[in-house]
């Protein structure tokens, strides 16, 4: 058989991939968009829907960002919903491991995998930054060199929570009146630099013990902490190349943790325009990143690499011929891809002499530098593509971002999943309950 | 105050905790104890408590193991331990129901006003417009070890109006306080899709809240748009003068536990003295009697069945609340009469699952609703209009439209 694909959903939402001025556009925030995206994944057998985070409405230049969507629903509460309206599609959610505590997470996991059967995941992310401490109790505490450090013992906690129940201690015996089997179910204790905490977990074991683990940082640090502790890894390298690149180093740094290259995942992003013909999907991307970067959004973005007001420019007009403003990001706030730019200057200069080559203005280079979609194509050449890639060792499948809500992914679900099935890599059927069955992993690695 | 949609009309919720508020109630015969962590069984209580029309369901909840101590944990196996999150089991149920309110419990103690305040939010929306919570304190010190961040205060248990007790109802008000300032923090209309100006939203209509207190400080705007009925039901459950101001202060539902209808007369007094005193005069807050019920249609077989689940549990039950023990028309004559000493409703919890509660739907309702004293369909479309609250304006919207009008 040859490898499967997985595939999953990402809500399009808080970033400019996301169209909201089409006239197919829906609500960000009614639960009937959730429920469809939701329901379309699993009409088309997918291993999970999942759910991006940024607890701080994003800044620029100082101001609530307003180009792109902006708003977003409450992680746990929006997936409790939608399991009521699924059966099997596995469900994860992002959660920070900064401005949360252990025992709270732990036990919303453990809720939400009972609420559901089985079907919970958690996407830990690290974002640490004081911009977003200030909604919360702790306000910015942590150092940018300790959030991994927290995250691992934070995540380490919570597994222990987790394990707290062995799961046969429930015994509910009306005849014996031996409701509890053990009278310590749930102990635990977990004492570190970060941490410590001691009790009763109120949760008893749920249907997968743990929660499926996902990772979403880049940096070193972020690929080690996906080798110990993940299950998968959310990714942006979508390409071929970039893909495998990353798959061999995040695959290759397993073996330290004693662990098998196929208990991780890894599952890039990734875009999507479907035609009926390659000619006509080229022509439709297009037209969708002109709706995804208006003038507006090609200068905010440009100020993100400068670092900088650039709000005199035109952008239908050249590149500035100013540098960027090298150091600590002060425009942009709240958004992960202000830290992309390792070397802005050097970037900068690329970019002008792109533009000088292909004679493009601000708003044209921006569309040309920014992702393009991932997949374009008929639906016959999407799923050759997908199929390749994930033959070829650049992913273990996709989660994919439609960019209209809600029915961007419907022609995907009607077109390419039947075709993956023929190429039997697409499942046809769910074989298993749970999550865990879904994306194949091996058994707990911890016996409680 | 508004003038209510039928003043004879009295609310009734249900209160929903496990197998029910009896220790025993697990160990009768129709009662589900293999499936308390499953969401089947929420849905079918909620449903059942939806046939009945009533005005919602709280769910109860903490941050520690129940225990038959309310200080600190016990190791009883022979009563019912474990739990999932109330706000999640009433989002599990959202989807499934229609009518009925969804008021989960919120440690406020030791939880985000951030998070608490996003997440109710989108109860409101999974539930178009059906959401509340009911905040709680935490004194269990077994819970500040669970969550690490604060030492426990060291509570006189005997007394009430301690400076430790005033301080963690307080730091309860500033929670609300943050919670529902962040349900403003969008305007209604903030959302603009404006396709000229390439603007999604129009950014003077979010609002920073600027919150700063004694325990927290909170800046805002939240990451949810306003909620579908602009403030989700706020409630708390009250023993004594402290938690009463609370009441006033900060809710919109009251739930306290008189003895009798002359105690039920002198706790409403006070409240509406307290909210007077808070500036909430000319506002709804309703006070609603909480009672734990045995109910059959026989009051001896409802007295014999609390026997019978006194001597499964090993001693007599006892509550904050009253227990009382009979058929639906007994019931119905003391809420009658409760309701003429100033309750505006009842939260009953039903000793045991389903039985005490398919009393209430099945029996209590249609007495009531023979009397002229209950609703024969829901009548409005969201928890507030049910319970006759208006949508409140947008603090916001209002300051910054009569900045506006000024200039
Ligand atoms: C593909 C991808 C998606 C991410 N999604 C989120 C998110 O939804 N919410 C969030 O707070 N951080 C998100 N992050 C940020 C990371 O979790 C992490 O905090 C950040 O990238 C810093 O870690 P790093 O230095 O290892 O990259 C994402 C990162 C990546 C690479």
């Amino acid at each position: 058989m040859p490898k499967q694909v997985h595939l999953a959903v990402h809500f399009p939402g808080v970033n400019n991939t996301t169209v909201w001025s089409d006239p197919e556009a829906g609500s960000q925030i009614e639960f009937s968009s959730f429920a469809h995206v939701a329901r379309t994944a699993e009409r088309g057998l997918f291993d999970f829907f999942f759910l991006a985070e940024g607890l701080r409405l994003r800044e620029h230049k100082g101001q609530i960002h307003d180009l792109d969507v902006v708003g977003r629903p409450d992680t746990f509460t929006v997936l409790a919903a939608l399991a009521a309206v699924t059966d099997r599609l596995g469900l994860t959610g992002t959660i920070n491991s900064t401005f949360n505590e252990p025992y709270e997470v732990a036990r919303q996991f453990a809720s939400l995998d009972h609420l559901s059967a089985g079907r919970a995941a958690w996407n830990v992310v690290t974002s640490w930054d004081a911009f977003t401490g200030e909604n919360f109790r702790r306000g910015g505490f942590l150092a940018q060199d300790q959030r991994y450090e927290r995250a691992r013992t934070f995540l380490q906690t919570v597994m222990e929570l987790a394990d707290s129940w062995r799961g046969d201690e429930i015994v509910a015996d009306k005849e014996t009146g031996v409701f509890l089997r053990d009278p310590q179910a749930g102990r635990f204790a977990h004492t570190d630099a970060h941490f410590d905490v001691a009790g009763r977990f109120d949760v008893p074991r749920s249907p997968q013990g743990r929660p499926v683990v996902f990772q979403a940082g880049d940096s070193d640090e972020g690929r080690e902490f996906a080798a110990s502790s993940a299950d998968a890894i959310f990714t942006r390298h979508g390409t071929r190349e970039a893909g495998q690149a990353f798959y061999a180093d995040v695959k290759g740094r397993l073996a330290r943790y004693g662990r098998e290259r196929d208990s991780l995942l890894v599952l890039p992003a990734a875009t999507f325009v479907l035609g009926d013909t390659d000619a006509e999907a080229a022509e439709l991307a297009h037209h969708v990143r002109l709706q995804q970067t208006s003038g507006a959004t090609a200068l905010q973005w440009l100020e993100q690499l400068w670092n900088r007001d650039l709000s005199a420019y035109d952008p239908d007009g050249p590149l500035p011929e100013i540098d960027p403003v090298v150091g600590e990001p002060t425009v942009a706030q709240g958004r992960a891809s202000a830290r992309m730019f390792t070397d802005p200057v050097a970037t900068a200069n690329e970019w002008r002499a792109l533009a000088e080559a292909k004679k493009l203005s601000i708003r044209e280079l921006v569309i040309e530098v920014t992702g393009r979609q991932n997949f374009v194509g008929s639906a016959a050449t999407i799923a050759a593509t997908i199929d390749d890639f994930v033959q070829a060792g650049a992913s273990d499948g996709f989660i994919l971002v439609p960019h209209i809500v809600p029915g961007g992914l419907d022609r995907f679900v009607d077109e390419v999943v039947p075709l993956l099935q023929e190429r039997g890599v697409h499942r046809t059927e769910y074989e298993g309950e749970t999550l865990r069955d879904h994306l194949g992993l091996p058994p707990l690695r911890t016996a409680p | 105050m508004p003038e209510p949609l039928h003043p004879a009309h009295v609310h009734l919720a249900v209160a929903l905790d496990g197998a029910g508020w009896h220790p025993a109630a697990w160990r009768e015969p129709d009662a589900r104890p293999a499936d308390l962590l499953t969401a089947g069984y929420w849905v079918d209580l909620v449903q059942e408590a939806e046939r009945g029309l009533l005005d919602l369901v709280t769910l109860e909840d903490g941050l520690s193991l129940q225990s038959d101590d309310p200080w600190t944990p016990d190791e009883r196996t022979d009563r019912v331990r474990g739990r999932l999150d109330a706000v999640q089991v009433a989002a599990r149920v959202a989807p499934v129901t229609r009518g009925i309110g969804l008021v989960p419990t919120a440690v406020v103690t030791h939880t985000e006003p951030f998070h608490l305040s996003k997440a109710l939010a989108t109860l409101d929306y999974v539930s178009t417009g059906r959401a509340g919570v009911r905040v709680k304190v935490s004194s269990n010190p077994a819970e500040y070890r669970h969550v690490g961040r604060r030492e426990a205060p060291v509570l006189d248990r005997g007394d009430l109006q301690a400076q430790q007790v005033r301080d963690l109802f307080d730091e309860a008000a500033d929670w609300v306080e943050v919670v529902r300032r962040l349900w403003d923090s969008w305007e209604d209309d903030a959302e603009i899709r404006d396709a000229a100006t390439g603007r999604f939203v129009d950014r003077e209509r979010l609002h920073r809240v600027d919150f700063a207190g004694r325990w927290f400080s909170v800046k805002g705007p939240s990451i949810t748009p306003r909620p579908p009925q602009g403030q989700p039901l706020v409630t708390a459950l009250a023993h004594a003068t402290v938690p009463y101001e609370l009441v006033a202060r900060s809710a919109d539902v009251g739930f306290v536990t008189p003895r009798d209808a002359a105690d039920a007369a002198g706790i409403v007094g006070e409240i509406r003295a307290a909210q007077q005193a808070a500036g909430r005069a000319g506002e709804t807050v309703h006070v609603f009697g909480d009672l734990v019920v045995v109910l059959d249609d026989d009051p001896a077989a409802a007295a014999a069945r609390l026997r019978r689940l006194d001597d499964v549990a090993g001693a007599e039950y006892r509550s904050d609340a009253r227990v009382f023990t009979g058929s639906a028309a007994q019931l119905a004559d003391l809420l009658t009469e409760w309701a003429a000493a100033g309750l505006t409703g009842f939260r009953l919890r039903p000793a045991t699952l389903p039985h005490d509660l398919v009393q209430v739907t099945g029996r209590l309702v249609p007495e009531l609703q023979r009397r002229g004293l209950f609703r024969t369909a829901y009548e409005a479309g969201s928890l507030r209009g049910l319970l006759g609250l208006p949508r409140p304006a947008n603090r916001y919207a209002t300051a910054r439209n009569d900045a506006a009008g000024a200039a």
